[in-house]
């Protein structure tokens, strides 16, 4: 794994500014919610906080770590129309910069949710902040801005009432977004410099909430977006926008697909594993299993093994050749955070704040530890430089590091 | 008197340029806001605009209010970069132990006419370093045309009023809790309010408040199978007949009228064609008498797919179903004549059978860009209803 994300950051995955211990967007590196252990905890407990600190709004967005510098959004206000993007100190909180914005597009979404769903996601430069209400602000990591983007303004139908919260990656120069919606969707490959596109896409009018992933492609060595919606998962060229192949078996709105190694398993009829074969023709399914099912729930793949969590909290091991279920194991649910993994250790953290890491190991997964942070925990997790990131719509922790 | 001379010299030299480069600071400072009141759509103006945001981000302290100033007229995104211009301006300035110019930032916020977030942005930086003097402006910003600060302002009066009921003082409650009902526009505020009022006895007329427009004809049902309904142009969109009649989907359609009496606004088209119907369309349609021209903000809430028509301008419409509706979830800038005016609303069923995708519903209100009811002068008594959710058939 640890050559995995070198090579992508040699090869310029991002700007070629990123570290090898960076997690710069949602799902970290890869966008498959993976690092190697790189000192992180084997275990958990209350001694694990290494600090906590206020937020000044709400957010499900995952925090995104460059260097030492954690970055974080939020939403306040009586609407939840004010946008907030912090830089803190990964040593201990403190905060080193806030900018402030005014939303220019709709704030309404669920009660559950603020208006600060999408994870940002950086280069190494930049970081690229996407709100609930297509508000698409980039600033530099000095907190200096680089460009706007009022998303719902350019295209006034791309937006849900109950939210947005796909997140954007990196491809390159290239920043990929999926704004989907019943009344108007549309993927799009924004300059990273200038905020402009570079192309759009018409997408299917469906309520969407997954997010895109890119992936080098070991042939050819370019890189591949996978714009994933209820008609399956389309690869395109993040340059460009051009289709390279297509997947039209259906997937799943709100898990993503995952890749490891050259499988992409995406949440399609349960969970299907494909292998990408030639540019223009539609990928190898290579195995289908309804048991392994991720909901709404994004899947992560370790050390030869698949685990999907659903809502309630059944953990499902599956072997990554077959697609056989292995075991199964109960955690404490509910769940809406996905799962993260480190090395041998999978972490979830369950809706009522309870971190729980498992040794997925261990001959049928073990629970090694877990700490209460006793708040309400959506967003899913983050890992960097040895120490798991959690944050709650009042709060953001770090355990370990 | 050597050095005299020199000295004299030195300050000479010091202020004449001072002055012409203070010109030349405030025409460049000029230059660049106007290099980023120039973004538009789909990041156009986004490369200049960078550029003159490093310039105006470089300027210190003391050039933050013409900063603001330069927000006047700005578009959403404009006012963002230029808010963050500014907060970049602001903490370089006290990180490196600088003073922001509060005097100039309190006469700011006084002056009405510049843009209401420029002023509520100032309030913020005053309060950011002078937290006193930021609490003792609150109090006259209650009527402020900026509903960020008189948010604030409204919550000092529910307080005071909150106190005064505490102390047995109900007259002095009553009078100033309907002070702050009058300045009220955010909505959790307006409930508040209202609820401690009615508890006083006193009559709070919502719909009013708000602007919602409760008086309502309405005609349907049109066929929505497919969701087709939503892009079918049907008779009511070509032009408006009260008496007319049309073929329906099931059959032959009139107008009738239709009469919400709920707090909120919401007209429940299942009261006129009951049974949950699926998969239709209708249509509501209303006239607003103004005095004079003006611009309008009409304000809906539907989780139905919907077109809302003023004078026969299309100003939007949206084919979402069921993913949830409240008050002012969408905005719609229109243009109201002198005179009278027609509104017209299309609100489509689709064929979800689920519990939460019976309402087959909207809640329109006319109001300023401040949330301020505007009200027709044809508007008729607000219907009593004590209060329900509930809206009928006259």
């Amino acid at each position: 794994m640890k050559k995995s994300i070198l090579s992508l950051l040699i090869a310029g995955f991002g700007a070629g500014a990123l570290s090898a211990g960076d997690w710069p967007q949602f799902r970290g590196p890869d966008s498959n919610g993976i690092v190697n252990d790189a000192g992180i905890p084997k275990t958990l407990g209350d001694k694990s906080v290494s600090w906590k600190i206020d937020l000044p709004g709400r957010g499900i967005s995952s925090p995104i770590i460059i260097g030492d510098k954690v970055f974080v959004t939020c939403s306040s206000g009586t609407d939840q129309n004010r946008l907030h993007v912090i830089c803190l100190s990964a040593k201990d909180g403190s905060k080193i910069w806030e900018r402030q914005f005014w939303a220019t597009g709709r704030t309404m979404t669920h009660q559950k949710i603020g208006c600060a769903t999408s994870s940002p996601a950086s280069d190494g430069r930049r970081i690229f902040a996407l709100f609930s209400c297509n508000d698409l602000i980039c600033l530099d990591l000095d907190g200096n801005l680089q460009w706007l983007r009022g998303l719902t303004r350019d295209y006034p139908n791309a937006s849900n009432s109950l939210g947005m919260a796909s997140s954007p990656v990196v491809a390159g120069d290239t920043l990929v977004v999926q704004v989907e919606a019943d009344s108007e969707s549309f993927a799009a490959g924004i300059d990273v410099k200038t905020g402009v596109n570079r192309w759009k896409l018409d997408r299917a009018k469906k309520a969407n909430w997954s997010s895109p992933m890119v992936y080098k492609d070991a042939k050819s060595g370019r890189l591949v977006a996978l714009l994933q919606g209820s008609s399956g998962l389309m690869a395109v060229d993040p340059k460009t926008g051009s289709e390279l192949w297509n997947f039209d078996q259906g997937s799943s709105t709100m898990s993503s697909a995952t890749k490891v190694g050259d499988l992409i398993l995406v949440p399609s009829r349960g969970l299907t594993a494909l292998k990408p074969g030639k540019e223009g023709f539609p990928p190898e399914e290579l195995w289908n299993s309804s048991r392994l099912s991720p909901r709404t729930i994004t899947p992560v793949a370790l050390g030869g093994k698949v685990f999907s969590v659903n809502g309630s909290g059944v953990l499902s091991c599956g072997d990554l050749e077959s697609g056989k279920r292995l075991w199964q194991l109960r955690l404490k649910g509910p769940f809406s955070a996905s799962p993260i993994g480190a090395g041998r250790f999978l972490l979830a953290v369950n809706e009522k704040g309870l971190v729980q890491l498992v040794d997925t190991e261990a001959a049928k997964g073990e629970m090694v530890g877990s700490v209460n942070l006793k708040d309400v925990v959506i967003g899913t997790p983050s890992i960097a430089n040895g120490a798991f990131y959690v944050r709650s719509d009042a709060h953001l922790w770090k355990l370990g590091g | 008197m050597k050095i005299q001379r020199h000295l004299l010299a030195i300050v000479v030299a010091a202020a004449l340029p001072l002055t012409t480069a203070d010109a030349a600071n405030a025409k460049r400072t000029k230059q660049w806001l106007k290099a980023v009141n120039a973004v538009g759509a789909e990041g156009q103006g986004n490369e200049a605009a960078s550029k003159a945001w490093r310039q105006i981000a470089s300027l210190n302290g003391d050039s933050i209010p013409a900063i603001l100033a330069g927000m006047k007229g700005s578009n959403e995104l404009a006012e963002n970069w230029i808010r963050s211009a500014v907060e970049s301006i602001a903490d370089k300035e006290l990180n490196g132990g600088g003073k922001l110019p509060v005097a100039a930032l309190k006469k700011f916020v006084g002056e009405t006419g510049h843009n209401p977030r420029a002023r509520r942005l100032a309030f913020e930086l005053i309060r950011r370093v002078d937290a006193k003097a930021a609490e003792k402006m609150i109090p006259g910003l209650a009527n402020d045309p900026s509903v960020e600060l008189r948010r604030e302002a409204v919550q000092r009066l529910m307080d005071q009023g909150a106190k005064q009921l505490a102390g047995g003082k109900k007259d002095a409650a009553a009078k100033t809790l309907g002070r702050a009902l009058d300045h009220a526009r955010d909505l959790d505020q307006i409930n508040s309010i209202s609820k401690d009022l009615r508890g006083l006895g006193q009559a709070v007329d919502l719909p009013k408040h708000f602007g919602f427009l409760m008086h309502w004809s309405v005609i349907g049902p049109f066929d929505n199978t497919y969701r087709k309904g939503f892009a079918t142009v049907f008779p009511p969109e070509k032009g408006i007949d009260l008496t007319a009649e049309y073929d329906g989907k099931d059959g032959r359609v009139k107008w009738t009228e239709l009469v919400s009496a709920d707090e909120y606004g919401m007209v429940d088209i299942n009261k006129a064609y009951p049974g949950n119907i699926k998969e239709v369309t209708a249509y509501a349609y209303t006239e607003f008498k103004a005095k004079a021209a003006r611009p309008i903000e009409l304000r809906l809430g539907c989780k139905n797919a919907w077109k809302v028509w003023l004078n026969g301008e299309l100003l939007f419409g949206r084919d979402e179903y069921h993913r949830g509706m409240r008050i002012d979830q969408y905005r719609l800038r229109g243009e109201l004549k002198a005179g009278v005016n027609t509104i017209l609303v299309k609100a489509c069923q689709n064929e979800q059978k689920e519990s939460w995708t019976k309402e087959w519903q909207f809640q329109l209100r006319a109001c300023d860009a401040t949330g301020t009811a505007v009200l027709a002068e044809n508007r008729p008594p607000t219907p009593k209803a004590g209060g329900k959710k509930t809206a009928s058939l006259r």
